[in-house]
This record gives structure tokens, C-alpha cells and sequence, in this order.
């Protein structure tokens, strides 16, 4: 999709550096003149919203941790003292802390919009297996990251996730104490967690570069599916889609900031205001609410190996998921079956976070009346999950009859009169 | 994982035995609805509701709770129960008073290796009741009292649940709750049986500024000084929120009408 360059270098030293380090053109080719489809809506401002999350995270992080204190003994006290005591130390921490939150939020919306308009498809494989990798990377980052405080769940919420790893046959034990660094989460563990946790943003910061320039090759997807053909397709990347993109960053940024300054600490756990306490076990431990989902899934096999796997499992499926989906149209705006299922599929990621909140003992409401407990319901949910990219999109792409796609993204934006005419016939191959 | 399954199980116990009772065991009553000057987007902090809160604190619950986090300057600090406006918290009068009435302060060493003790100063620490954790125990047969630095943000219910708690001592326990010698009834925590006793007597406290001491009223001081030493920047918060959301409001006009200008020219 990105034809030839249009950079015209205007000034002598413009010119002088073109010709030895074009980083000029590379910016205008990519974020000034690049083309892009003319229909995309708002579910595709999220990469950069994305974009602003992970800075602001690297930002304020890079701040914290001067006057953070990584040891099991003043860990808590020097986050107290953030909060009192560093100038606007309590901002940084909440925009922190908030922050993580908001950039799961904005992740999710992002990974639901490429499951609905197929953007893991050829020729886009690429791209999506790298977006997974940053979603495994923050999901890393943000668990480290929330031991750091060292309350009382960070200290069981890290216990609980390393023990996860002695899980595996004969090397479970000696993995589980070189990730510790010792025979229990300590002061070692507390040490290289604090050190990953920083290391990490620069990873995900890496790989968003590859993932943006894998997009850059293709072009984006769009809510047709159909490729973009000729130039009344697309329009260029700025000003229209800079000042779309501006406009909904600002938007979420309101979101942001209701949370930062009127609701703090409404994403959090209050236990975690209690320091950690080794001999203390909290009545229910419970992960952040963006990993809660996975831990339904964790808990939804009796066996501790099977529900590892099964977890990870259900991260490992994303991978593959470019080759599971047969049908050969990218968008679910034309597929009439595969659009149900993907709304119950958006459905059962929130029930599977519902059911790792809960203890599994506890009744549905409702359903609790035919004997429907959370264990129960994160079991069928679980199913659901893996059958929806195991069965459900194998086998849909051969019994699934596609609407008619309009011929071009232009034809489509120009309405149905158009379009009519032109229509591919259903089940050709439009893309 | 073995920790989650063990967790589980005896969470999972818990429940099905105590499941007919009103109120279950690990159950507790949720705390009574309360009005405070600081709910809400603009509400701020009352200052001589912070000073009677902290009258209460020094003269009551400082006894066997700490504030380990907070030094007594952070009185001083805008918004604190004590701020002058023009003056530094350092040099506030009414805290360079407190901090000479408390406990005096170990220093050193001093020029010859020796510890010695000196009269508390604004920028120090408040006072910790106990040396260490098992000091606290053994004075409070096994039971630690909690430091009360963060304590509103430690528990789920916050300021309501401390000013219940502290009233929440007058209801009749249920008839199977096996409550131990120098464990008293409490709805409101946790379990339902608390080791600490009832505090708040009538007059146990004489108010500086001739506020009647009734329960009620000491209950609702300490948990809004409470709420204070748990966020001391509340107010800051807020009034910084403001400004932001008017801020964003505004660029989030002006964007969107930008948007609608650049588009109009072309169909999408």
C-alpha cells in the first residue's frame, strides 16, 4: 500500500540530510501522507490511544521509580511517601496506577475490533502475532508492576503466579526458585521484579515499532474488509486521520482523568494498602480485574499442570488464530453466523472475568437457583472460549454463506446505489 | 496454585457451614450510609472537623495504634488539620505545641557514640505506641493493633466503615458465635469479632472548641481525620480536577469541531 514517496525536501539542509539519513521522509511517509482507508470509524482511533498509554506509562514510571525503594522493608514506606511527600508524587502515582487500567481497557477494545473485522487475516499475520506478543509483554509489565508496592496482594498475587511454574513436570521446583531467587517471594524476587518491570515498557516500545511497521506495509484493514485498490480508497493519514485520532484520545483521556482525580483507587484492591505480611494469607486473593478472565480459565480445571496449561493455552490460541479462521471474508459485517458468535465470544471473556472475581462456590445470581456456581460457570465459558477459535471458525468459513461485499471501499462509502451494481457476488473472493 | 486450592477449600468451608445463619461467619454488616463535608467532586476537608478528629486520635487511639507514615509537620500542610495560610509547616505554633507534649524522641549518636533523647520536633514522626510487632501483641493479649496511616484506604467501606466500626459495638451477637474472653461483638468487622474494646465513652474526650464529645460526634471526627491522614492531597486532587476536566472539555470541543471542518469535504 505505500507506493512511492511524495517527500519533497524544501530546504538545503533538508536535502543534506535526506540524502544521508531520510528520517524526514520516513515520518512524512508514515504518519503525514500515508494512505489510509477513508472509511475507518472509531474503533480504529484505539492504536493510538495505545500509543499516548504507553507513554504516559513510561513517563510517569521513569519519575516513580527515582523515588521508589525496591527492598521488602521500605517498599511500601517509599510508595506512602510518594503519595505525601514527592511533589505531585500522589499525581504520578495515581496516573500510574490508573494508567495501567486504562491501557488493558484500550487493549481489549483494540483486540475485539481486529477479531470483528478480521484484521488477523492474510495479508496482515504478521502484525497480529506481533500485537499478541505486546499484549503477553504488557500483561508481564503489569503484573511485575503491581508487586512493587508490596501490599499484602502483591506479595500473595506473586506467590500465587510463580507458583504457578512449579507446576511443570521435573523442572517446576527449580524454575519457581531461580524466578524467587530463593525459597520464597523476598526481598531477590522484589529485586529483579523491579528491574523487569523497567525493562519491559522498552520491549513493548520495541515491538509497537515492528508492529507498526508491518501495519505500514499491508495498510490498515477497515470495517469492509475490502482491500484498499486505488486512491479514492483512502485519504491521507494527515489531517483526517490526525485530527480523528486527536479527538478520540482526548475523549479518553476525559475517561483517564475522572478516574485519576475522582476515583483513584477504584480500580485497585484496598488489601493492597495493607504492607505485605508473609504469615498474613488475605481471605480471597484476586489478580487485577485485566488478568481476571484468565484466572477463571486457571481455575476452571481441577488439575493445577491442566489449568496452567489450559491458561496460557488460551493465549498461545491468538497465535494461531490467523489460520484457524477459513472463511475468506475479513469482515463480520458480511458474515451473517460468524457475527452471533463473536458477540457471544465478547460475552464470555466479560462472564470469564465476572467468574474470577467471584469464589467459585459462590451462586450466579439467577442461575444460582438451578445450581449454576461461578466454578460452573468459568467451566462452559472456557469451553465456549476454545471452541470459538478451535471449532467455531474452522468450520464456519465452509458452511458460512457471506453477504455480498461491495466492490470497493469507495463504493461502499458512496452508498448502496453504487455499490448494488457492483457487488461481488457472494462468496467470490473480493479481497 | 496449591495456595489458591487451599484458599478456596477453606473459603469454600466457611460458607457452606455458615450459611443459615443471617449474618455467615467471614460475613460482616456493611457499613452504615454516613454525610461527610468531603464526598463528591468539590467536597474538601472541614479543618476543625480534622482537629477534633485528631484530638480523639492523640488522646485516645494513639495509645495502642500508630501513624508510622506521617510525620506531625504533615499537619501543617495545606489542607491538614492545623494549616496557617503563610505559614510553613515547620514553623506552625499550634504543632511545634503538639510535638513538644509528645513523647520525647531517641537521636544520635551524638559526638561521643551515645544515644540520647531529645523533645519531639515538628519535623519528626508521630510517636509508635510499641517498639515492635510483638511488644503490641503481648499488651494486647495476641492482637496487633493496625497502624491507622492508611487505614481508609485499607478497608473496603473506608470512612463509613471506620465510624460504624467505632459505633458498631452496642448489637447483640448471634446466639452460635462463640465470641472469646477479651473479644468483643462487632458487626462491622470482619469476621464479627474484634479484640479491640469500645472507646468512644461519652466525655472520654473534652473538646478544645466546646463541641459536645458524644459518641457519635468523636466517631465521625476520627474517621474524617482518618480519611485525611489515609490522602492527605485530597483537596489538591480535587481542585486539580477541575481545572484538567475543563481543560480536556474544551480541546475536546475545539478537536471535534476541527474534525467536522476537515471532513466536511470529503464522504467517509
Amino acid at each position: 500500500m505505500s507506493g512511492p514517496s511524495t517527500y519533497k525536501p524544501s530546504t538545503g539542509f533538508e536535502k543534506w540530510l535526506d540524502e544521508r539519513l531520510p528520517i524526514v521522509r520516513l515520518g512524512w511517509d508514515s504518519f503525514v501522507d500515508f494512505p489510509t482507508p477513508r472509511n475507518l470509524n472509531y474503533w480504529y482511533t484505539f492504536g493510538g490511544i495505545l500509543t499516548v498509554c504507553l507513554m504516559v506509562q513510561i513517563l510517569t514510571g521513569i519519575v516513580l521509580a527515582m523515588h521508589y525503594v525496591p527492598h521488602v522493608d521500605m517498599a511500601f514506606a517509599s510508595v506512602e511517601r510518594i503519595d505525601r511527600d514527592v511533589n505531585f508524587g500522589w499525581l504520578l502515582r495515581n496516573i500510574h496506577a490508573v494508567g495501567a487500567s486504562m491501557f488493558f481497557l484500550a487493549v481489549y477494545m483494540h483486540i475485539f475490533r481486529g477479531l470483528y473485522y478480521g484484521s488477523y487475516k492474510a495479508p496482515r499475520e504478521l502484525l497480529w502475532i506481533l500485537g499478541v506478543v505486546i499484549y503477553l509483554l504488557m500483561m508481564a509489565a503489569a503484573f511485575l508492576g503491581y508487586v512493587l508496592p508490596w501490599g499484602q496482594m502483591s506479595f500473595w498475587g506473586a506467590t500465587v503466579i510463580t507458583e504457578l511454574f512449579g507446576a511443570l513436570p521435573l523442572i517446576g521446583g527449580p524454575v519457581t526458585e531461580w524466578l524467587w531467587g530463593g525459597f520464597s517471594v523476598g526481598n531477590a524476587t522484589l529485586n529483579r521484579f523491579f528491574s523487569l518491570h523497567y525493562l519491559i515498557p522498552f520491549l513493548i516500545a520495541g515491538v509497537v515499532g515492528l508492529h507498526i511497521w508491518a501495519l505500514h506495509v499491508p495498510g490498515n484493514n477497515n470495517p469492509t474488509g475490502l482491500t484498499a485498490k486505488t486512491s479514492n480508497d483512502t485519504l491521507p493519514f494527515h489531517p483526517y486521520y490526525t485530527v480523528k485520532d486527536g479527538f478520540a484520545i482526548v475523549v479518553f483521556l476525559v475517561i483517564f482523568a475522572f478516574f485519576v482525580f475522582y476515583w483513584p483507587d477504584a480500580l485497585g484492591h484496598a488489601d493492597n494498602y495493607i504492607e505485605a505480611d508473609p504469615l498474613v494469607t488475605p481471605a480471597h486473593i484476586v489478580p487485577e480485574w485485566y488478568l481476571l478472565p484468565f484466572y477463571a480459565i486457571l481455575r476452571a480445571v481441577p488439575d493445577k499442570l491442566g489449568g496452567v496449561i489450559l491458561m496460557f493455552g488460551a493465549i498461545g490460541v491468538l497465535f494461531i488464530l490467523p489460520w484457524l479462521d477459513t472463511s475468506r471474508v475479513r469482515s463480520m459485517r458480511y458474515r451473517p453466523v460468524a457475527k452471533w458468535f463473536f458477540a457471544f465470544f465478547v460475552v464470555a471473556c466479560l462472564g470469564l472475568g465476572w467468574a474470577g472475581a467471584e469464589l467459585p462456590d459462590n451462586k450466579v445470581p439467577v442461575l444460582g437457583a438451578i445450581g449454576v456456581d461461578f466454578l460452573l460457570l468459568g467451566r462452559v465459558l472456557t469451553l465456549y472460549y476454545f471452541a470459538y477459535f478451535l471449532v467455531i471458525l474452522p468450520v464456519l468459513g465452509f458452511v458460512e454463506k457471506p453477504k455480498p461485499r461491495p466492490a470497493s471501499i469507495e463504493a461502499d462509502v458512496l452508498g448502496s446505489k453504487k455499490s448494488g451494481d457492483a457487488a461481488a457476488p457472494a462468496g467470490a473472493p473480493a479481497e | 496454585m496449591k495456595t489458591i486450592h487451599r484458599l478456596l477449600a477453606a473459603a469454600a468451608g466457611v460458607i457452606a457451614l455458615a450459611a443459615p445463619a443471617a449474618l455467615a461467619a467471614g460475613e460482616y454488616k456493611k457499613p452504615e450510609e454516613h454525610t461527610w463535608s468531603f464526598e463528591g467532586p468539590f467536597g474538601t476537608f472541614d479543618q476543625a472537623e480534622l482537629q477534633r478528629g485528631f484530638q480523639v486520635y492523640n488522646q485516645v487511639c494513639s495509645a495502642c495504634h500508630g501513624l508510622n507514615y506521617l510525620s506531625i509537620r504533615h499537619m501543617g500542610m495545606e489542607g491538614g488539620p492545623f494549616y496557617t495560610e503563610g505559614v510553613a509547616p515547620n514553623d506552625n505554633p499550634a504543632l511545634q505545641a503538639i510535638a513538644a507534649e509528645m513523647r520525647p524522641i531517641e537521636d544520635g549518636p551524638d559526638d561521643f557514640g551515645d544515644m540520647f533523647e531529645r523533645e519531639r520536633r515538628v519535623t519528626d514522626p508521630f510517636p509508635s505506641p510499641y517498639e515492635n510487632e510483638q511488644m503490641a501483641r503481648s499488651a494486647n493479649g495476641g492482637a496487633y493493633p493496625p497502624d491507622l496511616s492508611v487505614i481508609v484506604k485499607a478497608r473496603k467501606g473506608g470512612t463509613e466503615y471506620i465510624r460504624s466500626l467505632l459505633l458498631g459495638y452496642d448489637q447483640e451477637p448471634p446466639e452460635d458465635l462463640d465470641i472469646r474472653t477479651g473479644n468483643y461483638y462487632n458487626p462491622y468487622m470482619s469476621g464479627q469479632v474484634i479484640a479491640m474494646p469500645p472507646q468512644l465513652y461519652e466525655g472520654i474526650v473534652e473538646y478544645e472548641d466546646g463541641t459536645e464529645a458524644t459518641p457519635e460526634q468523636m466517631a465521625h471526627d476520627i474517621a474524617a481525620f482518618l480519611t485525611w491522614t489515609s490522602e492527605p492531597h485530597m483537596d489538591a486532587r480535587k481542585r486539580m480536577g477541575l481545572m484538567v476536566m475543563i481543560y480536556l472539555l474544551i480541546l475536546c470541543g475545539l478537536l471535534y469541531w476541527s474534525y467536522r471542518q476537515i471532513w466536511s469535504k470529503v464522504e467517509h
